[in-house]
């Protein structure tokens, strides 16, 4: 069976809920003073976790931390290298950057250049105080020398596997799998 | 949805996908020109040559904002001060260009098929800035965009184009456009200025401006080419602007909310008041803010080709 795909749940859904929440008690430990922190999630995945996460800041702190959005297609180094792209989406960022803690949220860290593009384009939105990285999985294998702040799960991985982030805003249901090629 | 062509040289040639495909992107563009520092380096290190052999501003300026905010290098060329005066033709002209290894070229040709005939002989993105009296498709693009924008969609709209149909590339862009969308589409003119045959693109023909008004969710209102070729035709502006001028008075009849579309230049007073122009009801400066992200949107879906070698004549 050469189709045949090796499926592991790394996530279940209470898994992946109690692993947001953990994250997002160390984002608020971190930033003793929660008003000066902004979200910004990366499309597409990125940008539900930082939702979820928002909302949870909500139920301890009782503000609402502001959720940007960032589609970092026009910034990617690989533009010219790899053929033509799906449908690029919106970015939205509606507040003042400077000198706030921006959280950048993104569902895997693998390479770091999608990293490397957000941090280039929210520059190009203003100079915030600083910019921690919260991931759900860091897979390694870094192209780049990028780290995150906040990792929700370590899974060491082969290149020939895939990490697969579902999430029930998009997907239907929330887990975490690990694909075999 | 991917693109796949290398060059933009109608709507005719497009799928109701890849109008779609344009739309959308030119949507997530248009946040770009909102932000404090109005440029992504989606297209640095390429290199982008406006080849205009007729007088334009808009659209040439147009086309350069779009590049620069897409960090292009944009070179503009202006016909009347190039060795095109020595009698180069327009491929030996374009092959210069794509020797010089820029990457695309926009060209606007008085002669119709001007721009695909040069995608033929290239190997490099050609954009159609407007051929003769055939198409001008980032113009169709944006005034559809701005439609969307205002109606929420485009299927089942009702849209008249008043104006000299048969001489205006705008207005075929339109109605391939439109059409292709699932607009309804009427175009409305003084009979001498309606081509023949032109049901058979799916429009419906009205010589009265009134009932082009009637039911219409939006109106594009064309311009009166005086110095072109209507004075042979109609040689009376203010006849014009008696029968077919778009009015205060006019507009009272027609819906509430009807979108009053113009691509500029306007002829204030032959084909549209100063009320209208400037009223409520006009989204002309829109289309104008629209236009960037469209081209934009259209540089950059072209710039993604790779393996442009295909088919070019040598």
């Amino acid at each position: 069976m050469s189709n045949f795909k090796e499926e592991t749940k790394i996530l279940s859904s209470d898994g992946l809920r109690r692993v947001i929440e953990r994250l997002t008690h160390q984002v608020l430990e971190k930033n003793s003073a929660p008003g000066g922190v902004v979200l910004i999630g990366i499309q597409t995945r990125g940008v539900y976790l930082a939702k979820r996460i928002q909302k949870i800041i909500k139920e301890i702190e009782a503000i609402e931390v502001p959720l940007g959005i960032l589609d970092i297609t026009f910034y990617r180094d690989d533009l010219t290298t790899i053929g033509p792209k799906p449908v690029v989406k919106e970015t939205q960022i509606e507040f003042d950057l400077n000198g706030k803690t921006v959280v950048l949220v993104d569902d895997v860290l693998f390479t770091g250049r999608t990293i490397r593009a957000a941090l280039d384009e929210i520059m190009d939105f203003g100079r915030p105080k600083k910019v921690e990285l919260l991931v759900l999985v860091d897979r390694g294998h870094r192209e780049l020398p990028i780290r995150a702040d906040f990792v929700g799960k370590n899974i060491p991985t082969s290149c020939r596997e895939l990490i697969e982030v579902k999430l029930e805003e998009v997907d239907g249901r929330d887990e975490v799998m690990i694909v075999e090629k | 949805m991917i693109w796949r062509k290398k060059d933009l040289l109608g709507l005719e040639e497009l799928s109701k996908e890849e109008l779609e495909l344009i739309l959308t992107t030119a949507a997530s563009f248009k946040e770009v020109s909102a932000r404090e520092i109005k440029k992504v380096p989606a297209l640095r290190g390429k290199t982008v040559v406006n080849l205009f052999y007729e007088p334009s501003t808009r659209t040439r300026v147009s086309f350069e904002v779009a590049a620069k905010r897409l960090s292009a290098d944009v070179i503009n060329i202006a016909t009347e001060t190039s060795s095109v005066k020595k009698g180069e033709t327009l491929i030996d002209t374009g092959r210069n260009i794509q020797a010089l290894k820029a990457d695309i070229i926009v060209v606007r040709h008085g002669s119709s098929g001007a721009a695909a005939m040069l995608a033929r002989h290239l190997s490099i993105s050609v954009i159609n800035a407007g051929d003769g009296w055939h198409e001008h498709p980032t113009q169709g693009l944006l005034d559809i965009f701005t439609l969307k924008e205002k109606l929420g969609k485009i299927e089942g709209a009702m849209v008249s184009v008043v104006g000299d149909i048969a001489h205006s590339r705008i207005a075929r862009s339109n109605i391939w456009g439109l059409t292709k969308l699932g607009a309804k589409v009427t175009v409305c003119a003084p009979a001498v200025l309606i081509p023949p045959a032109i049901e058979q693109m799916g429009v419906r023909i009205t010589y009265d401006i009134d009932e082009a008004l009637a039911n219409a969710d939006a109106i594009n209102v064309l311009r009166m080419q005086f110095e072109r070729d209507e004075k042979a035709v109609f040689p009376e502006q203010l006849e014009y602007f008696k029968k077919f001028g778009v009015t205060k008075d006019r507009l009272k009849k027609a819906k509430k909310n009807i979108i009053v579309m113009h691509p500029g230049p306007i002829n204030r007073g032959i084909e549209i008041s100063n009320e209208v122009a400037d009223g409520a009801n006009s989204v002309i400066l829109e289309q104008v803010t629209n236009g960037i992200a469209v081209r934009m949107a259209v540089l950059f879906l072209v710039s993604q080709v790779q393996d442009k070698r295909d088919e070019v004549i040598n």
